[in-house]
């Protein structure tokens, strides 16, 4: 098996410089981090990686997807997402592999090179060093999702405006699904604060499209039916454009110009009169 | 598994609280029931609860919009309370808006709603009514 | 990783307590698979609608609910079948308000808006099957 020889060879390249070689490749690593990681710190790491590597190839195998490496996939799994998480460059997470490389090139200098060895190990290396990479971006994949979600709690506030009556103040861009969030998270409000009037702001939402307004109808519709009524406000001349250019039918739904307008006429509807007392100072 | 909701009266509506999955042969049941209800009690209003259902279909939706016409026809107002958000997103989406039907958040507040009814209806002076307050 | 990822199971729907079965048994795999509480509540709906059509248009039938698994997101997928007279005109029973009787003919049209799949296989004189799925967010 030209795999077990091959393997048996790097071992014994790996081996040969032993510590020395550890040491050389975390000087390069802890190099190109900036000192952003404690020396120690990846010492342990790549010690691990190192023990665990040299444990896969005494299995016999050099192909880096193979069930032996598993154990070195797992350390490079925790590593990447560290780096990941910390806000590390790939060149910087992938550094942690390629690394070994240049601390094996001398090693082919002189009587005993092994160029064959060499290639087959610089091979093993890049297919790792792209698991590495895979890993890194599927966390700040999974880090921008988490994000997204979080700004989109954020960004949708329900306020209680008074007695009875609860504000969405929507400000920037709104997609569908952003409007849905909006649109449950009104409609729990409205039980949970026994409110039956609510007002939809739009002041600080610039352009609004079909499906959108589409959503903003139903939530409308929706909450009729729990028996509470929406108004919306804030609409803006390009949006009141756009929804007649649409063709999209507001129906009987009321719309005023401001948050104050609408905020009066909820309390109209509520039964809660507002009055201006009488100007005393100017009075005397 | 045929199941009759209960109809209770309480003064002179008629409150009904849906608390079980219904098949649809209870739900047409019910729609007969509360008919004949609302005539034996010559009742003015009828609240519908629907606080702990979980789903209302095209069918329940039909029925609770036969009801409110039924008992419009009996002299009574229907007064839907209790529906779920999801159950009104998912109502909307369906295509059902209910017109027709009126709806409160919370079982007072639809009870209250049929009183001011009737003191406004009150107010417009039926003879009968004036004889009884004075 | 395509494709059914659980064994199905296969409910017979022949009165109108297996509409309400049907509901039940939906409910507990959009439980399963941890749909949203609102599409949980559209799913179960639009089983209902359909389970009814089944039941009402079909003569009867059954209901085949599975987990599905695909590209790394999950799913509920339904399939309803009947050996009824199936559908002459597929797109006027789509249409909003279309009704063959009883019913506000909201039955196909309105569940194929909950859901985010929708498939109508019918031959007519030989039976319907419609299979939906809903996907988690």
């Amino acid at each position: 098996m030209a795999d077990k020889h091959v393997s048996e060879r790097l071992i014994a390249l790996l081996s040969g410089r032993g510590e020395d070689l550890g040491a050389e490749w975390a000087e390069k690593v802890t190099g190109s981090l900036g000192g952003r990681v404690a020396r120690a710190e990846v010492e342990r790491e790549l010690r691990e990686i190192y023990a665990a590597l040299v444990a896969a190839l005494s299995d016999g195998s050099v192909d880096g997807y193979d069930e032996a490496f598993g154990e070195v996939r797992a350390l490079l799994t925790e590593l990447s997402r560290n780096r990941a998480l910390q806000g590390f460059t790939p060149t910087e997470t992938a550094v942690s592999v390629f690394a070994l490389k240049q601390v094996l090139e001398p090693s082919l200098v002189g009587e005993d090179s092994d160029a064959d060895a060499y290639l087959r190990f610089a091979a093993l290396l890049d297919t790792l060093g792209l698991f590495t990479i895979e890993v890194y971006s599927r966390t700040r994949e999974e880090l921008i999702a988490a994000q997204a979600e979080q700004l989109l709690e954020l960004s949708t506030p329900v306020v209680k405006l008074w007695e009875g009556v609860i504000g969405v103040p929507l400000v920037g861009t709104l997609d569908s699904a952003r409007t849905m969030v909006v649109m449950e998270k009104m409609l729990q409000a409205l039980i949970d604060t026994g409110s039956e009037q609510a007002i939809i702001d739009i002041t600080g939402v610039p352009t609004v499209d079909t499906e959108v307004a589409q959503h903003l109808l139903k939530t409308v519709v929706a909450a009729r039916l729990m028996g509470a009524e929406c108004t919306i406000s804030g609409i803006r001349p390009q949006i009141a454009q756009t929804i007649v250019a649409l063709g999209i039918d507001f129906g009987d739904i009321v719309t005023k110009s401001t948050l104050a307008d609408a905020l009066r006429h909820a309390l109209r509807r509520s039964g809660t009169t507002v009055s201006r007392t009488a100007p005393q100072a100017g009075a005397r | 598994m045929t199941e009759r909701v209960p109809i209770l009266r309480i003064r002179q509506v008629l409150l009904v609280s849906i608390q079980t999955d219904l098949d649809d042969q209870d739900v047409l049941l019910l729609q007969d029931d509360l008919a004949q209800a609302v005539v034996d009690s010559g009742a003015h209003g009828v609240v519908i609860d629907i606080t702990a259902v979980e789903i209302v279909d095209s069918f329940v939706g039909r029925m609770l919009a036969t009801i409110a016409s039924l008992s419009r026809l009996l002299d009574a107002q229907t007064v839907l309370v209790g529906m779920r958000p999801a159950v009104a997103i998912t109502l909307v989406e369906l295509g059902l808006s209910l017109g027709g039907v009126r709806t409160a958040l919370t079982l007072d507040k639809g009870l209250r709603m049929l009183e001011d009814d009737r003191v406004e209806r009150g107010s417009e002076g039926t003879a009968p009514d004036a004889v009884a307050h004075a | 990783m395509t494709g059914p990822s659980r064994t199905s199971e296969v409910l017979e729907i022949t009165t109108t307590a297996g509409v309400v079965q049907a509901r039940q048994q939906v409910r507990v795999l959009a439980q399963q698979c941890r749909l949203s509480l609102v599409d949980q509540t559209k799913l179960i709906t639009a089983a209902s609608e359909l389970a009814r059509n089944t039941l009402v248009h079909g003569g009867g039938g059954t209901m085949t609910a599975l987990l599905v698994e695909e590209r790394a997101r999950r799913g509920v997928r339904l399939s309803f079948a009947d050996h009824g007279p199936g559908i002459a005109d597929v797109d006027l029973a789509l249409t909003d308000g279309w009704t063959s009787g009883t019913g506000m003919g909201l039955g196909l049209s309105g569940s194929k808006r909950l859901v985010d799949d929708f498939v109508l296989d019918t031959t007519p004189g030989e039976g319907t099957t419609v299979t939906i799925t809903k996907w988690g967010r």
